[in-house]
């Protein structure tokens, strides 16, 4: 006798999507959530938008975004490392799937004020993330499903490629929970800095995790040692410019620092490394923390003047004041003459043009190493701010490869039958590198929703 | 579901308070993922800095439903220990005493149930007294009055000057308070007077649109799951409220163009207005008193709550009397009923500038305010 038919394991969308799914199909569902309720959720709780396919407008989104234009921005992010029936098959059930979400409960908006780039390819829920992890709880409630809070799988018993229970910590013991089939969806490792520190080494120390302290990674470690497939680079994650004075963890969003394409970003020494004016802010706020994370220190500074000031998002943390350049690389410990010198090259090298932060726009310089390449305005006009950036961590690429099923391949060529992925854990099957805003969330619907139709047939045949 | 385990406490004294607002709508304001539950975030995001001017028109914007509590990344325990909901009850229910006019009676929020059983004692004993002045004895009081004439038990003249009076000083009053309002919310008064703002946050009353969660679902009151409830006890309140100050309308014309002395027949216009009205205004905050009683520690403001019972009492044994009145204004109970109605309907009037009732005036003014803002240009924040 199993303790239900379907365990599954984590909290977040993913694992919500799969629970729901796999109750609705009549299948009895364990969910064990290893936060405690308030934390519940995930990354998921921190999570804004759902990335979604579309052929014409369908509230909330506008226009039109055809399967191939989604999958051509996901090649150009990945470098076109992905797998591409995966990919598309995740891309052509985010358009059904809106209605499958408000049939559960999430409420949708237009997109955030500021984010109208977004307003075409991303659904906004109403609330956020926690809210829409608040309606998948209250939807799992009512379909029966058992939900465990504090409750943390930290091993698994698997016999021929077959899973037959979980040890999980609960309530201060560990118990064996069976099931006939298994749904993981307990996320990457990004909370886990031993392994982020075994992934990049010693720079992982000044490493911030945005989201969840709860992703420690343990049912991936347990996979990967009992023989499952592993893909991708521990090294690739998702990783924003964020604040260095934000918490450890669980910063989210506000920890985000939005005025890097309006100003110059110098590292330690004080010298610019990358083309700040590259791309639209949402298009490039994701490789930035990789940027920083590859500098001395691990640490940037983003310089600007009076003149961005109300025009990006107000951050949480106020900026450094100087009425010099010379006297913010003081506040702020920099060298101060390889700041004055940098700013001055800029400066000097800023071509005259029309500026216009919703456009890419027509300012540039010319004979810098890097260029900034748009949004070029020279930085002049005390008072100046300065604000010192971290890599912030969202998630974790590497991951378990599974099949379209959602199965779980094993390194012996097998696919398991009774073991399923879904969500972060799998995401690197799709994301090898780079980000896509709002991808994160169209992969752990899209498999959570297949993890949990899968597991419920397997348990009924 | 109650989460008192993680309730903040808030400081009470004013700067304090407002710098723990400020502190708070920093954070918000950089994260935005509410904007669309309520006229609040909106609003929040045409700001970068928030003064006490900011902080008490968001206040009187918001509508106190939890929405944004419960959707927060940022709640208690987590270390920016956001609550909006919680936050704003607070300088709202401050704001109320900083707005009161004449400046001394800003005291009786502080012991509103207190001052709300003194005015009902008043009121009655009041009335008591000026019906016995006008009878020269007891017996009017106690007759069988097969005509319901009320007018035996007081006459027009005595119960027109009385509150005729009292209602003059409370219009001041609430004037006064709307003043100034309007003044720290940093508006002139012709801004007041233009008609689509008028129009736009009349449809806002009239709908409660900022209850529906945006979705039509209603929103988290009394608990985390969206409901309609509030919204729809509040209608019965509110516009059981206006059918019953239409009928003493409707009354006051008849009486006054017409030449119509009441009592009028059961159905009568302002009978059944009045009727009409009186189960609205019965049902409706009795079902708010219900809806409150169960609402989640975590969202709610205590230093309201007293208030907040004390208005529906009124409301609700204003209505009740009335509509007991009615049923027995032709027995000798007529003249005992009349004089406790009327001392009720006294106690909610003198009350009316020094209760819950103020959230009405500043509300409706916080989204007059919205509406004017929402036509003038913004900060542009770009690409992100």
């Amino acid at each position: 006798m199993h303790d239900s038919d379907i365990l599954v394991i984590g909290g977040g969308n993913a694992a919500l999507c799969a629970a729901i799914t796999a109750a609705e199909a009549g299948a009895t569902v364990t969910l064990l959530e290893c936060a405690p309720r308030h934390y519940r959720g995930g990354n998921s709780r921190h999570t804004r938008n759902i990335r979604t396919m579309h052929h014409a407008p369908m509230h909330p989104l506008i226009e039109a975004y055809p399967e191939e234009e989604y999958y051509q921005d996901l090649v150009k992010v990945t470098g076109g490392d992905t797998n591409e029936d995966l990919a598309r098959h995740v891309i052509r059930t985010s358009e059904p799937g809106i209605a499958w979400m408000k049939a559960h409960g999430v409420r949708f908006q237009p997109s955030l004020g500021g984010t109208l780039h977004l307003g075409r390819t991303n659904a906004f829920f109403l609330g956020g993330g926690k809210a829409l992890v608040n309606s998948y709880f209250h939807a799992a409630e009512q379909l029966g499903v058992k939900i465990l809070y504090e409750a943390e799988a930290v091993d698994l018993e698997i016999e021929n490629n077959l899973f037959k229970a979980a040890v999980v910590k609960h309530e201060g013991v560990e118990k064996r929970i069976t099931a006939k089939a298994v749904v993981i969806a307990a996320g990457g490792f990004e909370s886990n800095l031993e392994w982020l520190e075994e992934a990049w080494g010693a720079p992982a120390r000044n490493f911030l995790i945005r989201g969840t302290p709860y992703n420690m990674g343990k049912m991936l470690r347990v996979l990967i040692d009992r023989g499952a497939k592993q893909i991708g680079d521990p090294t690739q994650c998702h990783a924003a410019a964020i604040d260095a004075r934000a918490p450890k963890f669980d910063g989210g969003i506000v920890s985000r620092v939005d005025c890097v394409s309006l100003g110059v970003v110098v590292n330690r020494d004080g010298l610019r490394f990358y083309d700040e004016g590259e791309d639209f802010w949402p298009k490039r706020y994701a490789i930035w923390g990789r940027l920083i994370a590859l500098q001395p220190d691990q640490i940037g500074y983003c310089i600007i003047d009076r003149k961005p000031i109300g025009r990006f998002m107000p951050p949480v943390f106020p900026g450094f004041k100087a009425d010099s350049i010379a006297e913010l690389a003081q506040k702020m410990q920099l060298p101060v003459d390889t700041v004055v010198k940098t700013l001055a090259d800029y400066n000097a090298a800023v071509k005259p043009g029309q500026f216009d932060h919703t456009i890419q726009d027509n300012c540039r310089t010319e004979g810098l190493v890097p260029e900034k390449t748009h949004w070029a305005l020279k930085i002049d006009e005390p008072p100046y701010y300065g604000y010192p950036l971290r890599p912030g961590i969202t998630f974790t690429y590497l991951s378990v490869d599974v099949t379209k099923e959602a199965r779980i391949k094993m390194n012996s060529g097998d696919v398991a039958p009774n073991m399923f992925a879904a969500g972060e854990i799998m995401a690197g099957n799709i994301l090898s590198k780079g980000y896509l805003a709002g991808i994160g969330m169209t992969i752990g619907t899209a498999f959570g929703r297949i993890a949990g139709e899968e597991a419920a047939r397997h348990v009924k045949h | 579901m109650s989460n008192t385990e993680f309730i903040i406490r808030l400081p009470s004294d004013t700067p304090a308070l407002m710098a723990e607002g400020a502190r708070q709508m920093g954070i918000c304001n950089s994260c935005r993922y509410c904007e669309g539950y309520c006229a609040v975030f909106p609003a929040m995001e045409r700001r970068l800095e928030f003064n006490g001017g900011d902080l008490n028109y968001l206040a009187n914007l918001c509508h106190n439903c939890g929405e944004c509590y419960y959707a927060c990344q940022y709640s208690p325990p987590h270390e920016f220990a956001i609550n909006i909901p919680q936050m704003l009850g607070e300088i709202r229910a401050k704001s109320y005493k900083t707005y009161a006019w004449p400046a001394p009676l800003a005291k009786l929020f502080d012991c509103n149930g207190l001052f709300v059983a003194f005015a009902l004692t008043l009121g009655i004993a009041g009335i008591f007294f000026l019906a016995t002045l006008m009878s020269g004895n007891g017996v009017a009081l106690t007759q069988v009055r097969s005509d319901g004439n009320f007018y035996g038990v007081i006459p027009h003249t005595a119960m027109a000057g009385v509150f005729g009076v009292v209602s003059l000083f409370v219009l001041a009053a609430l004037v006064a308070g709307f003043m100034n309002f309007w003044r720290d919310a940093g508006e002139n008064l012709a801004e007041f007077t233009r008609p689509f703002a008028l129009y736009e946050a009349l449809k806002d009353i009239a709908t409660l649109k900022n209850l529906d969660g945006d979705s039509g679902v209603g929103c988290t009151y009394p608990g985390e799951q969206p409901s309609q409830a509030r919204r729809w006890f509040h209608h019965l309140t509110f516009y059981g409220f206006l059918l019953c100050f239409a009928a003493t309308t409707v009354g006051t014309i008849y009486h006054y163009v017409f030449g119509w002395i009441a009592p009028y027949a059961l159905t009568s216009l302002p009978v059944l207005l009045g009727t009409a009205g009186g189960i609205g205004l019965a049902i409706g905050p009795a079902g708010l008193w219900w809806l409150k009683s169960r609402r989640d520690a975590a969202t709610a403001t205590p230093s309201q709550s007293g208030m907040d019972i004390a208005f529906i009492v009124l409301l609700i044994l204003t209505s009740v009397t009335g509509l007991v009145l009615l049923a027995l204004r032709d027995t000798s109970w007529m003249g005992v009923t009349l004089i406790i109605h009327l001392g009720a309907v006294m106690a909610l009037f003198v009350s009316l500038p020094y209760g819950k009732f103020v959230h009405g005036i500043y509300r409706g003014a916080a989204l007059v305010k919205f509406a004017l803002e929402k036509r003038r240009p913004g900060l542009n924040l770009g690409s992100d």
